[in-house]
């Protein structure tokens, strides 16, 4: 490094100081460095991009073709046609939408309440709330399974299970323990001034959070919005222990099932399992594109405020 | 803007007539907009809670109504007559013994270079937090092709360097490893590594500069400044990285279900298995409780331990 530095130092720009180009070598270093890094991490898309365009001709062959002769994309459309992925992506969508504007909703009404208002029991239920975020899922999957069957199976004499009532549910009685802390972080900013100054123009509290408090808390409504619905996206536990009837099952499930249908000796299809994955996750990063800045934003207060 | 005019004359005098029946309404205000999580909590988390503490002292299997066997489940699990209570557990904790050590560096020396003033920085972050978008089914499936031993590209590229590859998820010997490699592929450049950028962006730069002119080099100013002034930051994604890591199933489930030979059989793969394919839901539920006690006892032991090592700016240094 220091004999290069040196190097061009001799071979003269009067302007640099041998101090300064040791410099410059370390930053192209460090930039090498970075870029290599990310190419490990980059390197997994490009091998299944390029095992989704091969032809089943070229799939089983080793040392594997980097890059297919000549690219299939039309691989993307046969995953439509091989297993209902159209019916799944619907699925998806439609659960994860309903799912996510019950988050939104009751996370705002509840953070609402936790931000502006002095009750008996606030603080210990905040602290709950908080508590609650690092509670796995996974301990009380089991009785809400069993609630889900038994609940509405008394009431109306149908169990959900195999419905999508306990996927869509929750979200819209709760709204999510991270989704009320995020929105109370935010809310508690906002100056009270603006609260009361509406209050003796006779808006109610509800009013007040409507069309005043909640137009200001736009960026984190994003964040939870954005949060909830990839939370829903990616689901996986809950769609498998939940549904079980194929024409229910959203991506997640679509594409395991995908994966392990059983194989016909005579056709490979890793090619058309690549592009399903990659199918699956392309809305995700999508989403991620053009919410940037508020996803960003979003991590970052929540891991760093409170 | 004439509203905020107004409100400012108006505040100190609503302030000051605060009666009890103003009080009053705002506590039921409170309760009823708070009232969603409420219900919510008292419905989805601790009513379930309740139930599963009950029922993991019994035998039931839906069909039937519950049967009290008093601590039989706990006693089939603790002492050994389930076999792979322990194994999963060991496993489990191996898995996250490793998995949140390696994570936690990869995502901080991954923040420390988008820290630096790179030339398309944003890109770099962009590729550095793809991978953690992508869903984890998604991923299993993506690196199991990977991982392929005869056709696939990790296999293919050791061969160009005249190595045969192992059977990596086939192989019980391998498969833990390879599960470890997907899970930190997701995680390392994702919501981890941006909080610690934030923290490394929350460093002051004063400190930097007052320390590079006593003649402190970069290594020793990272170590002496930035490092402490990280450990609340450092703190946080420990916690929260231990939950996920010993919540680990779905990367298993996909990818090797479980296997080979149990290698990658988890305890949630476990609770899992015990609940919904066996149907044994009072045995799971004593499963459910026992994750429960390993997660509240190890965050509190991080709490503890935090106290030796986590240091709050305007805090005194013992």
């Amino acid at each position: 490094m220091t004999v290069r530095a040196m190097d061009r130092a001799s071979m003269g720009s009067p302007a640099v100081s041998p101090r300064r180009t040791g410099q410059v070598t370390g930053r192209v270093a460090l930039h090498l460095f970075t870029a290599l890094l990310a190419l490990i991490f980059t390197a997994p898309f490009f091998f299944s991009i390029s095992t989704s365009l091969k032809s089943v001709t070229e799939l089983h062959i080793f040392p594997p073709i980097m890059w297919p002769s000549s690219p299939q994309p039309y691989n993307y459309v046969r995953v439509f046609e091989v297993v209902p992925y159209g019916l799944f992506y619907m699925n998806t969508v439609i659960i994860a939408v309903t799912a996510t504007i019950g988050n939104v909703l009751c996370a705002a009404i509840a953070a609402y309440g936790f931000a502006r208002f002095r009750w008996r029991g606030r603080e210990l239920c905040f602290l709950i709330l908080l508590s609650t975020l690092v509670l796995p899922e996974e301990v009380v999957i089991i009785p809400k399974f069993l609630m889900f069957h038994i609940i509405p199976e008394m009431l109306f004499g149908y169990s959900w299970i195999n419905t999508w009532w306990p996927l869509i549910l929750p979200s819209w009685i709760g709204g999510g323990a991270f989704n009320v802390f995020l929105l109370r972080q935010f809310l508690m900013q906002l100056p009270r001034d603006l609260d009361e100054a509406a209050t003796i123009d006779g808006a109610g509290p509800f009013r007040i959070l409507w069309s005043i408090l909640l137009p200001l808390t736009q960026p984190a409504l994003a964040t939870v919005a954005i949060f909830s619905f990839l939370a829903h996206w990616r689901d996986f536990i809950h769609p498998l222990i939940y549904l079980n009837s194929r024409e229910k099952f959203p991506l997640s499930l679509g594409l395991r099932w995908f994966q392990q249908l059983p194989l016909e000796a005579s056709e490979p299809r890793e090619h058309l399992l690549m592009a399903a994955a990659l199918l699956m996750a392309l809305p995700c990063i999508v989403l991620f594109f053009t919410m940037q800045r508020y996803f960003v934003r979003g991590i970052v207060m929540s891991g760093i405020k409170g | 803007m004439a509203l905020k005019l107004r409100a400012a004359t108006a505040q100190g005098t609503t302030r000051r007539r605060a009666s009890s029946s103003l009080a009053r309404r705002e506590e039921l205000y409170g309760w009823l907009f708070a009232s969603p999580w409420i219900v919510g909590f008292l419905l989805f988390t601790a009513g379930p809670m309740l139930a599963s503490f009950y029922l993991g002292f019994t035998e039931y299997s839906i069909a039937n109504p519950p049967k009290w066997v008093g601590t039989a489940n706990y006693e089939q699990a603790l002492l050994g007559k389930d076999a792979q209570f322990w194994p999963s557990l060991g496993r489990t904790f191996l898995y996250a013994g490793m998995i949140v050590p390696i994570g936690l560096a990869g995502s901080l020396l991954i923040a420390v270079l988008l820290n630096q003033k790179l030339r398309a920085v944003a890109l770099f972050r962009t590729l550095f937090f793809l991978p953690s978008l992508v869903p984890i089914v998604a991923s299993a499936v993506l690196w199991q092709w990977l991982f392929q031993p005869d056709f696939g590209a990790i296999n293919g590229l050791l061969a160009l360097v005249g190595i045969k590859g192992p059977l990596w998820l086939s192989d019980s010997r391998s498969a833990l490893p390879s599960l470890m490699v997907i899970a930190l592929w997701g995680t390392i450049g994702g919501s981890t590594m941006i909080i610690f950028l934030a923290g490394l962006q929350g460093v002051p730069t004063e400190l930097h500069e007052a320390a590079s002119i006593d003649g402190a080099g970069s290594v020793q100013r990272f170590f002496r400044i930035t490092l402490p002034l990280l450990t609340p930051t450092i703190f946080f994604n420990v916690v929260i990285g231990l939950i996920a890591a010993l919540k680990v199933f779905e990367v298993a489930l996909v990818a090797t279900r479980g296997g080979p030979n149990f290698s990658t059989w988890f305890f949630i793969v476990h609770l899992y298995q015990t609940a919904f394919q066996n149907i044994e839901m009072g045995y799971a539920s004593a499963l459910a409780g026992v994750f429960f006690v390993i997660v509240v006892a190890l965050t509190a032991v991080n709490v503890h331990l935090s106290r030796r090592w986590v240091y709050y700016e305007g805090e005194e240094r013992q």
